[in-house]
């Protein structure tokens, strides 16, 4: 018989995710569900523990902004072209946002030792950086297997919770991600993943070679919306550019929180029937 | 053909990385991805470029974490890094100013900097703002240091940096900046009054050689496009008319 039907809405994976829950979510360009963070802003969740693989943007930025996060492990949080994030740097500089500070290749790897559930990985360089020091919960040991050449231990990330926006998912819950294994990494590692796609295919994609390589299997799916645009204002892949002047109009809003404040009235809260 | 600023450093930067196999540029780069991609075109294609973030500059299939693991493979020859602050001894900070964490001027952070640092060969240290705010003695977070002691495993760094003003380069051993360039309306007495450290001068300090018509063309015509798909708000900016 045929797999169930895996499929849900956006505002329903919204609400699915607790308060407080950890959440880890793609850099923009890979794949940021901006439609169901925009859904989760406006189910007011709280206290999240938020994961950025490996750094944030507008996603961050905006859960940053409304009050969602309470904590961020990050390697960065930047708008790109557009910028420092400024909720962000506000939150940071008000000492509001309790911060994990990190660097790309220690968040990877912590996915890693996550999806493997082993309590810790390795990494090489970061000894000598003031990064040390603001991460108490990382190590340096001795090479147990060489002479005299300490090396750095990272605790593995074991999300709750992995969100993601992807070009297509069919019925079952296979979700094509192509390239952007660091989705399948996330998935791995978290014990829910839930996604919006594009698109909803009647096909299966785990039966063709050329598209099941590319797919997260629905074993690791809890659950997959259509979300069309489901990135906008951000740029999706070749399918849409950047809304240039959405951005426009956030960066020069979100210097303070009344400006912030509105931005959401207009594009989140406004959005709740339209569009999502 | 008059130079912009950017297209000026462009082509001070492609000229030191001609050599490489691979380069990789970083986040938030859009004057060394445009010095790569200048150096790849005038190889024909025999040098290879990635772009983070970038969906066509690109060789990696295995996710984010593929070209950390690439670089601890010896794959990447030339990478460069930014930052808020860059002090004498090429430590530099991305986080933030003032006392951490609250800072009172917060950076996007990290990125990879505390990893590539040490393993890529030659990194080039890129700020276009020279003054005592950017170029400072001491950076007050050192988020990627500019050397290790000996029993740290490092095969790599900085080897020089490149400013609005100049090109210094950088000795790994002695721990200094060197004063090799100046470039065209500066002179070395503006450039050690705009930095906060101290640095030692090549004998002589040279001008910095300004584009030639071929690299400007090359920018303006077949390149705008392959820039302005990472960096569109840039090329527009940058890159003069053809």
């Amino acid at each position: 018989m045929a797999d169930a039907d895996m499929t849900g809405t956006v505002e329903g994976l919204a609400g699915s995710i607790p308060d407080r829950s950890t959440l880890v979510l793609p850099v923009d360009y890979a794949g940021a569900p901006m439609a169901l963070v925009r859904a989760l802003v406006r189910r007011g969740i709280r206290g999240l523990h938020l994961i950025c693989a490996p750094t944030g943007g507008l996603a961050a930025d905006i859960l940053i902004g409304a009050g969602c996060v309470a904590t961020i492990e990050t390697s960065a949080v930047s708008l790109g072209e557009y910028g420092f994030a400024p909720r962000f740097r506000a939150a940071v500089e008000a000492g509001t946002l309790c911060l994990r500070d990190s660097t790309c290749p220690a968040i990877h790897a912590a996915l890693q030792a996550g999806e493997k559930r082993i309590p810790f990985i390795p990494l090489r360089g970061i000894i000598g950086s003031d990064l040390l020091a603001a991460r108490p919960d990382w190590k340096v040991i001795d090479n147990p297997f060489g002479q005299d050449d300490p090396i750095v231990l990272l605790p593995a990330i074991q999300p709750d919770v992995a969100a993601l926006h992807a070009p297509l998912a069919d019925r079952a819950g296979n979700v094509w991600i192509g390239r952007r294994r660091e989705l399948m990494v996330m998935a791995h590692a978290a014990t829910r993943t839930l996604v919006t796609v594009e698109a909803i295919t009647d096909a299966d994609l785990l039966a063709e070679e050329r598209t099941a390589a590319g797919t997260i299997p629905a074993l690791y799916v809890e659950r997959v919306a259509p979300a069309a645009q489901g990135a906008w204002p951000l740029p999706f892949r070749n399918q849409y550019p950047v809304d240039d002047q959405n951005l426009r109009a956030y960066v020069a809003a979100a210097r303070t929180q009344a400006g912030f404040d509105r931005y959401l009235a207009e594009h989140v809260f406004g959005r709740q029937r339209a569009a999502e | 053909m008059d130079a912009s600023p950017q297209e000026f450093l462009i082509t001070v930067l492609k000229r030191r990385i001609a050599d490489a196999r691979h380069i990789v540029v970083g986040a938030l780069s859009p004057i060394p991805g445009s010095a790569a991609l200048l150096a790849r075109h005038e190889s024909g294609g025999r040098i290879r470029v990635t772009i983070v973030g970038s969906a066509r500059h690109t060789s990696f299939t295995d996710g984010g974490r593929e070209l950390f693991d690439c670089a601890a493979q010896g794959r990447i020859d030339v990478f460069f890094l930014g930052g808020g602050q860059i002090d004498g001894a090429a430590n530099v900070n991305m986080t933030g100013t003032g006392p951490y964490p609250t800072s009172t001027v917060r950076f996007p952070g990290a990125f990879g900097s505390a990893y590539l640092y040490y393993l890529v060969p030659r990194v080039y240290l890129f700020r276009e703002e020279h003054s005592p705010r950017t170029l400072v003695a001491k950076v007050d977070f050192v988020t990627a240091p500019g050397s290790s002691p000996a029993n740290v495993y490092r095969q790599g760094g900085a080897v020089g940096l490149l400013t609005n003003r100049c090109y210094m380069g950088f000795d790994r051993a002695r721990r200094r900046f060197t004063l090799e360039s100046v470039h065209p309306g500066h002179t070395i007495e503006d450039v050690a009054q705009a930095t906060g450290f101290g640095f030692d001068r090549a004998e002589p300090v040279m001008t910095t050689p300004a584009p030639t018509m071929a690299e400007l063309a090359a920018l303006r015509g077949p390149l705008r496009e392959a820039i302005g798909e990472t960096y569109p708000r840039f090329a527009a900016a940058a890159l003069r008319a053809a």
